[in-house]
């Protein structure tokens, strides 16, 4: 390779900070300037975005960084939709104030469903959570006293307070940008540091992973649950931003959806979950001019496209763009970094999970 | 007791096309020791072929046939071209790959032929035996006649043909088989493709029960995968059996359990994996896989 002149940036210092600082300002300009320089329905498509980054990156956390797998997504996000639905029609909620119910509801589940997940893997895990989204439309029909069957249910739109001026898409926006910031944050906490470390050791090589002291049941368990907690919560944001809720909503063409989002953008990434649910908004938008089966077929191309060509997603690629530019370095490292591989070996970090405090502080 | 006995007749038929649907899942696991969830998607797009075939003015039986011709090769086509790029690779990496695919045969059969059901022709007379009250159409009695003739012709091509006997070492061993001059490749793909025509028999014969439409395959897909999963997934006898089982349970628990009903059916394939998964993983006649650490 030819020696190119590229910007060095070293970890932890004061350049690098700024660097990260400046992207991070650039990318919340834009985020706060959507909804003034677009129309409204270009802002609902964008609040939409938010809406399933916040399901994508759940399941990020479950298939991304603890390489477990689920097609039944969709299951949570209904259950999500439906307790916002009921709480705000039935018993007179504040919309926001469903949400946090919306995942504790989804996250009891999703521990209910992590317990057989730690006999299961790969193939068979996937088994038992395609069946779980295949069931989730005719439950919901039965339940019709809750659910409103398959007549489906309105839910009123939340207006904007007075005092912000703004318009109702406009406000729908902010109050989803901001629980998706809440989210994002909740995510960061969760992959970074020991806990992250353990959750891609247990990915990578269980048993090891538990010979260095990784609990794997409680680590397997709590995974599924959080990541179906966050599915919940971009379900109940369906709930308040489209206004109605239906059984057809969550078939799983939406679970393998979030599936897609999720290879597209690229596994075990934050900022992929944005990109990956960018792609599964804007292809159908554009997609159903041509056919409405189009926008489908189009996300299950994708995912063999990417596993084929690019399996660290757009982010890998747009780390490879980076790379030709910018040179970030490990503080004390020399020479040139390589970029890691997405599913790497992170066994050597997980060294430093102690065995009990890693599983106390989820 | 007719009663009784007439569902768990109807539970058979039903089982019967389970069990063809599990046993190209377990060829293909056999063969490539994949899961694949494409495989009723790719049933359902054939069905749409005999279908398209049939209003062309084609006899349902040769448009069956010229069917299952046309599944044989797309179902090697899907494992060269799909399939092989990405063998070897991880469990997630191969799932992925066959959902897509998924998405790809359901939300394609809706590009090309729309959402709209349609009624797909029965390939049996409109015969009804009835033995002390007992009824039996025909259409059941000549799927369950159309299975034992698969499960024969399998047995046979696998137990006493040369072929077979490749396809088995193949699966078995890839490296010997390869140093003893068999065309490991050529054998998956003919393993996709016998399970692939096998599937678009399933689909046809289903049919014209179900309505045709993309979505008809998804709750038969669910049944095999709990038939396979019951009889265990390298075992082709145990998925015919557990096809079977899983078909007569479902009717029954459809009849006799009010909160299941007949809208509710689709619990039963559900709660028959999870606890056939959580009691004993391999299934009823599976191998055990031993791992090396």
């Amino acid at each position: 390779m030819s020696e190119r002149r590229r910007v060095v940036l070293v970890e932890g210092t004061a350049k690098y900070r700024i660097a990260v600082a400046v992207v991070a300002l650039v990318v919340l300009a834009i985020a706060i300037a959507i909804p003034y320089v677009m129309p409204p329905f270009r802002v609902f498509q964008f609040t939409e975005v938010l809406m399933i980054a916040i399901a994508v990156l759940g399941l990020n956390l479950l298939t991304g960084y603890n390489g477990q797998i689920s097609l039944g997504h969709s299951a949570f996000f209904a259950l999500g939709a439906y307790t916002t639905t009921v709480l705000i029609i039935d018993h007179g909620w504040n919309y926001v104030l469903t949400l946090p119910l919306a995942f504790a509801v989804a996250f009891a589940a999703g521990f209910l469903v992590g317990i057989p997940a730690l006999r299961l893997h790969g193939l068979y895990l996937a088994l038992v959570t395609l069946s779980l989204a295949i069931v989730t439309p005719p439950l919901i029909k039965r339940f019709e006293g809750v659910t409103g069957g398959a007549m489906g249910r309105s839910v009123p739109k939340p207006g904007a307070p007075g005092w912000t001026g703004l318009a109702q898409d406009q406000w729908h926006y902010f109050v989803v940008l901001a629980i998706t910031a809440v989210m994002v944050l909740i995510a960061r906490n969760l992959v970074s540091g020991r806990i992250g470390r353990a959750l891609r050791a247990v990915r990578d090589d269980g048993l090891a992973a538990e010979t260095m002291g990784v609990d794997l049941a409680i680590f397997k368990t709590l995974t599924f649950a959080y990541s179906a907690g966050f599915a919940g919560v971009a379900g109940g944001i369906f709930a308040f931003v489209v206004g109605f809720v239906s059984p057809e909503s969550f078939t799983l063409v939406l679970a393998i959806g979030f599936l897609s989002a999720m290879v597209v953008g690229g596994l075990s990434s934050i900022s992929g979950a944005v990109f990956g649910s960018l792609f599964y908004v804007f292809v159908p938008v554009y997609a159903a001019d041509v056919n409405d089966a189009l926008s489908g077929v189009i996300y299950g191309v994708a995912l063999i496209v990417v596993m084929f060509l690019m399996p660290a997603g757009v982010v890998g690629v747009l780390r490879r763009v980076r790379g030709l530019v910018v040179d970030v370095r490990k503080p004390g490292a020399h020479g040139p970094t390589v970029a890691p591989p997405v599913v790497g070996r992170d066994l050597s970090e997980a060294a430093g999970v102690p065995a009990t405090s890693s599983s106390a502080e989820l | 007791m007719a009663h009784f006995v007439q569902q768990v007749l109807d539970g058979l038929a039903s089982g019967a096309i389970y069990a063809s649907l599990a046993l190209a899942l377990v060829l293909i696991f056999r063969s490539t020791h994949i899961v694949n969830f494409a495989q009723g998607e790719m049933a359902m797009f054939a069905t749409f072929i005999a279908w398209q075939l049939f209003t062309w003015g084609v006899p349902v039986w040769a448009a069956i046939a010229a069917t299952l011709v046309v599944a044989f090769l797309g179902g090697m086509a899907v494992e060269r071209m799909v399939i092989r790029p990405v063998e070897g690779s991880s469990e997630l990496t191969i799932v992925i790959v066959t959902l897509g695919l998924l998405l790809v045969f359901n939300q394609g059969a809706g590009w090309i032929w729309d959402f709209i059901i349609k009624q797909f022709p029965n390939p049996f007379p409109a015969h009804v035996f009835d033995v002390g009250g007992v009824r039996t159409t025909a259409h059941t009695a000549g799927v369950v006649a159309v299975l034992l003739l698969i499960v024969l012709g399998l047995w046979a091509l696998f137990q006493h043909t040369k072929i077979g006997l490749a396809m088995r070492a193949a699966a078995e061993n890839p490296e010997s088989s390869r140093l003893v001059g068999i065309r490991v490749g050529r054998m998956m793909m003919l393993g996709w493709g016998l399970a692939a025509a096998l599937g678009a028999l399933a689909g046809c014969l289903v049919a014209p029960r179900l309505f045709l439409e993309p979505n008809m395959m998804f709750s038969v897909t669910i049944y095999a995968f709990a038939a396979a999963t019951l009889g265990g997934f390298d075992s082709p006898g145990g998925a015919v059996l557990g096809g079977l089982i899983v078909g007569v349970t479902e009717n029954l628990a459809g009849t006799y359990i009010p909160f299941i009903h007949q809208d509710l059916k689709i619990l039963v394939p559900l709660l028959v994996i999870v606890a056939v998964l959580l009691v004993r993983p391999n299934g009823l006649f599976g191998h055990r896989e031993v791992v090396r650490v």
